[in-house]
């Protein structure tokens, strides 16, 4: 008879061998795809590198992809660590890059070492209010937040059409809905000079440090970590689960919020309705694959932007669809599941009716 | 007074029963799913995989009925990945969901592309059209509401109450119940607690496939890229809406349709004054407010999200 029981502590090797299998197995498999669109798989793959790897701009480029990508890892890590589900993200993100236009556009004068602060902390307070709503609903009324959440992230993208084509609208924008341009003191500066590449990826790793501390050091984090794998048990050590849960939620909106800043006054310089392809949700997996772990989410947000960018070189050169990289991002998603499973358990053959 | 002579038009209630089909379908899916005690978060990217492939069957030849198996089909497949990462895996149904959500828009939006490389307007095919049915067509009233939908509408109200007799008129419907409440009792009847659970995501993800084939064919006879917008996830509010019941859940699809063919309605009314997002935004915000009222009162299925695994009490 075949038993799975649990493993003990999976050493660090699985927990850092996973990943990187669930990874390389996912592009792997994006083999198929290609065959099946009828492409030449082997020039496919050198095409990606090249378009990773080929150029100094292409890899600033691929930096400037992971960027917001590391913000959204991070926004799911902390509200997963806590068992509280956000897929919020991508509401929470536009959010950010409102509360930065309305702040950013001319309201506040102020010389860029003020004004820079001023609009992140704007967008963070924006994404935490779109998390606090879910988790407030969540705690007082019961509401599953993974449905809140997710149909948040509908009404906040209409709400923005509505914004963009009413009062944000840029006067001077030829009917465009698009917003007023973000004021010069007010942009985040680049990192090197004509390349895309901007100061919003030195925040980013500075918000994965600070978040590796707040959750393995702090009381806080210890708090957090115990709410997410035990509520009940938390409850009863007399840790406030509804106060850590709201807690939860405000770092991981805020950090949604700011992803949106650092897009439209890093990168863009005004907002549209196309500012994130779906970053909020690709935050799920970049945060998966790095094992819920802050410093992990840096380098699997370097990964999935890899892919995005190098399937896009791809898809110009040889015309398969882009549609590629989404098919690789979900089976990495799905191979690092099955692979954490491989590392919890084992699979083990008894004696028919024996202990 | 115009609000009125909407209310009592044949026109207004046909779009409601029209707009409620893919959720119907959609919502008896998860319910199926949930009631076996697995939440699928699939649904999305399953109505997305339904209405491509069940579009892309006819397209290349298949007849509508052929192309509704297909649907069906690719449907329950996408299930069985959910099913099989959920059940034996016991891994965490929220993430897997999403995952499956993911590989099916993906999937179905590559084969697309690739299948149609950049044309300029989406291919159509003929889809389902309205039943025409002697007399009781031309009946005044009950006759657009109702004998002018299409076959998919009532193949829909069919499935409500097949659903409905199979969960609680047979042992089948009892041994689903039973391993969404309590799997340990199904598992000590000597019934095998993986075996319906699976059983129970891939049928309910067949279902989902349906309501995402009604969108390309019968509701519109093209796919688009991101067409689905957000139905699956208002199906997963219904449920909990309806408590888990076929019948209760007709009706949330129903007051859901009857909402949105009011607000397109409204919004001619009185467009000049307000933005038409708000209208827009209506069903969501619906949802959601629905969601917050039944909440607390919800009696989730005993061992919904709970893994379970043989041997292990």
């Amino acid at each position: 008879m075949i038993r799975i029981e649990p493993r003990d502590a999976p050493s660090r090797w699985w927990t850092i061998g996973v990943p990187v299998a669930s990874a390389l197995i996912a592009l792997l498999l994006a083999a198929i795809p290609l065959m099946a669109a009828g492409a030449n798989v082997f020039e496919a793959y050198a095409q990606m590198a090249k378009g990773i790897f080929g150029s100094k701009f292409a890899f600033t480029e691929m930096l400037t992809r992971a960027t917001p990508l590391i913000f959204t890892g991070l926004a799911a890590t902390m509200a997963f660590r806590a068992k509280l589900w956000n897929i919020g993200a991508e509401g929470q993100l536009y959010l950010g890059a409102m509360a930065a236009v309305v702040v950013g556009t001319g309201l506040i004068d102020a010389p860029s070492i003020i004004l820079i602060p001023i609009i992140l902390l704007a967008g963070a307070a924006a994404g935490a209010a779109g998390m606090a709503g879910p988790t407030y609903l969540k705690t007082r009324f019961g509401a599953d937040e993974v449905v809140t959440t997710l149909l948040l992230n509908f009404i906040i993208l209409i709400f923005l059409q509505m914004m963009l084509e009413g009062p944000l609208k840029d006067p001077m924008g030829m009917g465009w809905p698009q917003s007023e341009p973000i004021v010069d003191n007010a942009i985040l500066p680049q990192l090197m000079p004509r390349m895309r590449i901007h100061s919003g990826l030195i925040i980013a790793l500075v918000a994965a440090g600070v978040a590796h501390v707040m959750l393995s050091k702090s009381v806080w984090g210890f708090k957090l970590r115990a709410v997410g794998e035990n509520a009940a048990a938390a409850l009863h050590a007399g840790i406030g689960v509804k106060r850590t849960m709201m807690s939860a939620a405000i770092v991981s909106g805020g950090l949604a919020g700011i992803a949106g800043v650092s897009e439209v006054a890093g990168l863009r310089g005004y907002l549209t309705t196309d500012l994130s392809p779906g970053f909020g949700y690709t935050g799920i997996v970049v945060a998966m694959l790095a094992g819920l772990s802050p410093i992990g989410v840096v380098i699997s947000a370097i990964f999935i932007a890899s892919v995005f960018v190098g399937a896009d070189t791809m898809s110009r050169a040889m015309g398969v669809s882009s549609y590629l990289a989404d098919l690789v991002v979900a089976l990495s998603l799905i191979c690092v599941l099955i692979g954490g499973f491989i590392a919890r358990y084992r699979i083990t053959r008894t004696n028919k009716g024996g202990q | 007074m115009d609000i009125l002579q909407i209310l009592i038009s044949d026109s207004f209630w046909a779009a409601a029963l029209r707009i409620a089909t893919p959720l119907i379908f959609g919502v008896l899916g998860a319910l199926i799913c949930e009631k076996s005690g697995v939440l699928n978060l699939g649904i999305e990217g399953i109505f997305a995989a339904g209405a491509m492939a069940g579009w892309m069957a006819v397209w290349l030849g298949a007849g509508l009925w052929g192309g509704l198996l297909v649907a069906a089909l690719v449907g329950g497949f996408f299930g069985l990945i959910h099913a099989i990462l959920t059940v034996p895996l016991g891994l965490s149904q929220h993430v897997s969901g999403l995952g499956v959500t993911m590989l099916a828009t993906s999937v179905s939006y590559f084969t697309y592309r690739t299948a149609l490389p950049q044309v300029s307007s989406p291919p159509k095919i003929v889809p389902f059209q309205p039943l025409d049915i002697p007399v009781l067509s031309d009946l005044p009233f009950v006759g657009p509401v109702l004998f002018q939908q299409t076959a998919m509408t009532w193949l829909a109200l069919v499935m409500v109450a097949l659903v409905w007799w199979v969960l609680n008129r047979t042992p089948l419907g009892l041994a689903i119940r039973a391993v969404g409440d309590n799997p340990d009792a199904v598992d000590a009847q000597g019934l095998s607690v993986y075996g319906l659970r699976i059983g129970a995501v891939v049928a309910g993800s067949a279902l989902m496939a349906l309501g995402g084939a009604f969108l390309t064919m019968s509701a519109f006879d093209s796919f688009f890229f991101g067409m689905v917008n957000g139905r699956g996830w208002i199906c997963i509010a219904l449920v909990i809406f309806a408590s888990w019941r076929p019948g209760k859940a007709l009706l949330g699809a129903l007051l859901f349709g009857a909402f949105d063919a009011f607000q397109v309605r409204l919004q001619t009314e009185v467009g000049a004054f307000v933005p038409s997002q708000i209208f827009l935004m209506a069903p969501y915000v619906l949802s959601i407010f629905a969601l917050v009222i039944v909440a607390r009162r919800a009696e989730y299925p005993g061992a919904l999200l709970k893994p379970w695994f043989k041997g292990q009490r």
